[in-house]
């Protein structure tokens, strides 16, 4: 069977691949990571702050802070319906465990979500604040939250994927409608009072706003940081689970 | 002969025919009572009832026709597939010498190509790192190794395939049929290169429908003719009877 030594170097390798071919050809290569929820934001403070009149300080530094930790789930759960598809070839004739290939997935866009970090920093010294000694543990925990929760989620829809190929549309409605339902363009305060606790059964609110809170006021709530741990180990356990129950005929499928 | 390494006891393998499922919903549910006998019944039997062993340091070939089921059977030695009926047991690592392209990817070189091949083969990656110059040489590419794997023909992917299951110390080799479209030179070489195999005692599985080569490399063959064994046993036997049924002449 494969040692420890070759599963560290097989998600090294394909990590690595993921990020070597993403960008291979493009000109302008990584600044594309940070480009995507640039121009989010753009259009939402258009949308929102200029024609809506939200009434917020800060807005900008406020969407920036939840759109960068948003990009890198949307986009890791967005990709995973293909994945397996993509890597067909491989997995109908090399026998190694399947379940890499989403982890590889979603380390890559951790790895640019962590590269698009220090743009965060240069709005919050924009807007006159500076960044927590809290963070040097905050990012730390929320960061294995979030992959956590991104890697079971990703495990869950590629795996289903496979054999019921619509579920790929479905995803992609499915991240749509959770990103409005999470508060990620407008605060959790402005949600009308009898609504408010009904936010915390989005699996996503709590990370969401989490990281938003530590990026902008350097705090972390304890409870939050509990309940997004909780929520990612039921998504690392439904996607296991699914996952042990289908791999075994991917190579059927494909 | 040594202990068996690849021991088949009467496995069979049928898929269920997935396509009122991926057909989409509304198909499936439109001829629901339908669908569902269907994907309870409807069977397609690739492997009936398949015995043979393989030996430690053979050399055996499968040969038939199209569809007869060789792939499948190189698919369960592999472990990528899992019999429906039947025990198989495998002793060894196994690497499979890949179809062309697969297992690359055509925007990384070929160097970053070696290095994916050989942790997917289950290797680390300094162990593949410190056989790269030999995989290289063997390979023949010259600095063709440093072009991204698109720019490549058929014949150097195969190359490349080849060079890296063969340096990275196979237990049991597997391959499907890949050394047509290698030239004269290197057809050449990766016979000598099997050649030496068999002295150093690794097992080799070889599908093809070069029936040449079959014979110049096997030991043992079998031949699966509709999705069972119709012959079992010494290469040149049963390459003539294959032959003959097909009226093929061999030179």
């Amino acid at each position: 069977m494969r040692s420890f030594d070759n599963y560290r170097d097989l998600i090294v390798v394909l990590t690595q691949k993921e990020m070597k071919v993403r960008y291979k050809s493009s000109v302008f290569g990584y600044c594309w990571s940070v480009a995507h929820p640039l121009a989010f934001a753009f259009v939402y403070y258009i949308a929102f702050k200029i024609i809506m009149r939200i009434q917020m300080e800060d807005y900008t530094l406020f969407l920036i802070a939840g759109l960068f930790p948003w990009q890198w789930f949307s986009s890791s759960v967005g990709a995973a319906p293909t994945i397996f598809l993509a890597n067909a070839s491989t997995i109908k004739k090399v026998n190694f465990p399947r379940n890499i290939i989403p982890l590889t997935t979603v380390l890559q866009d951790m790895i640019h979500f962590l590269l698009s970090m220090p743009v965060i920093i240069v709005f919050i010294f924009i807007y006159h604040r500076t960044p927590s000694l809290s963070w040097l543990y905050g990012i730390p925990l929320l960061l294995a939250i979030q992959l956590t929760m991104t890697y079971g989620a990703a495990l869950f829809v590629s795996s289903i994927n496979l054999f019921f190929r619509d579920f790929e549309r479905m995803t992609s409605i499915l991240i749509t409608l959770v990103f409005y339902c999470t508060p990620i363009i407008y605060p959790e305060t402005m949600i009308p009072e009898k609504f408010r606790a009904l936010i915390y059964f989005n699996p996503l609110s709590p990370v969401m706003v989490s990281w938003r809170n530590l990026f902008i006021h350097g705090t972390l709530d304890p409870a939050a940081v509990a309940m997004g741990f909780a929520y990612s180990l039921v998504f690392l356990a439904a996607g296991t689970l699914v996952y042990r129950k289908l791999s075994w005929k991917f190579a059927e499928v494909l | 002969m040594s202990e068996p390494v690849i021991i088949f006891d009467s496995v069979s393998k049928s898929y269920p025919l997935y396509h009122h499922i991926t057909g989409g919903i509304k198909n499936f549910l439109f001829h629901f009572p339908n669908a569902v006998s269907q994907l309870k019944n409807h069977k397609y039997e690739a492997l009936h009832k398949i015995s043979f062993q393989v030996y430690r340091g053979e050399t055996f070939g499968i040969i038939g026709r199209n569809g007869a089921g060789k792939s499948t059977a190189l698919g369960l030695i592999a472990g990528v597939l899992k019999p429906s009926e039947g025990r198989i047991a495998v002793k060894g690592r196994v690497s499979a010498l890949l179809e062309l392209g697969s297992g690359f990817n055509g925007e990384l070189t070929g160097r970053e190509n070696i290095v994916l091949n050989g942790v997917l083969l289950g290797l680390t990656r300094s162990a593949v790192m410190s056989k790269m110059d030999e995989i290289i040489a063997f390979s023949g590419l010259g600095d063709f190794v440093d072009q991204p794997l698109r720019t490549y023909s058929t014949g150097m992917m195969m190359r490349l395939g080849f060079s890296v299951v063969a340096s990275l110390n196979p237990e049991i080799l597997l391959i499907d049929e890949v050394f047509a479209v290698g030239d004269m030179e290197f057809q050449k070489k990766c016979m000598d290169k099997l050649e030496s195999f068999k002295k150093s005692g690794v097992t080799i599985v070889y599908v093809s429908h070069g029936l040449k080569t079959i014979l110049q490399a096997c030991d043992r063959v079998v031949w699966i003719e509709d999705h069972r064994v119709r012959m079992l046993g010494d290469a040149r036997e049963v390459v003539n009877s294959y032959a003959g049924a097909g009226q093929l002449k061999l030179e």
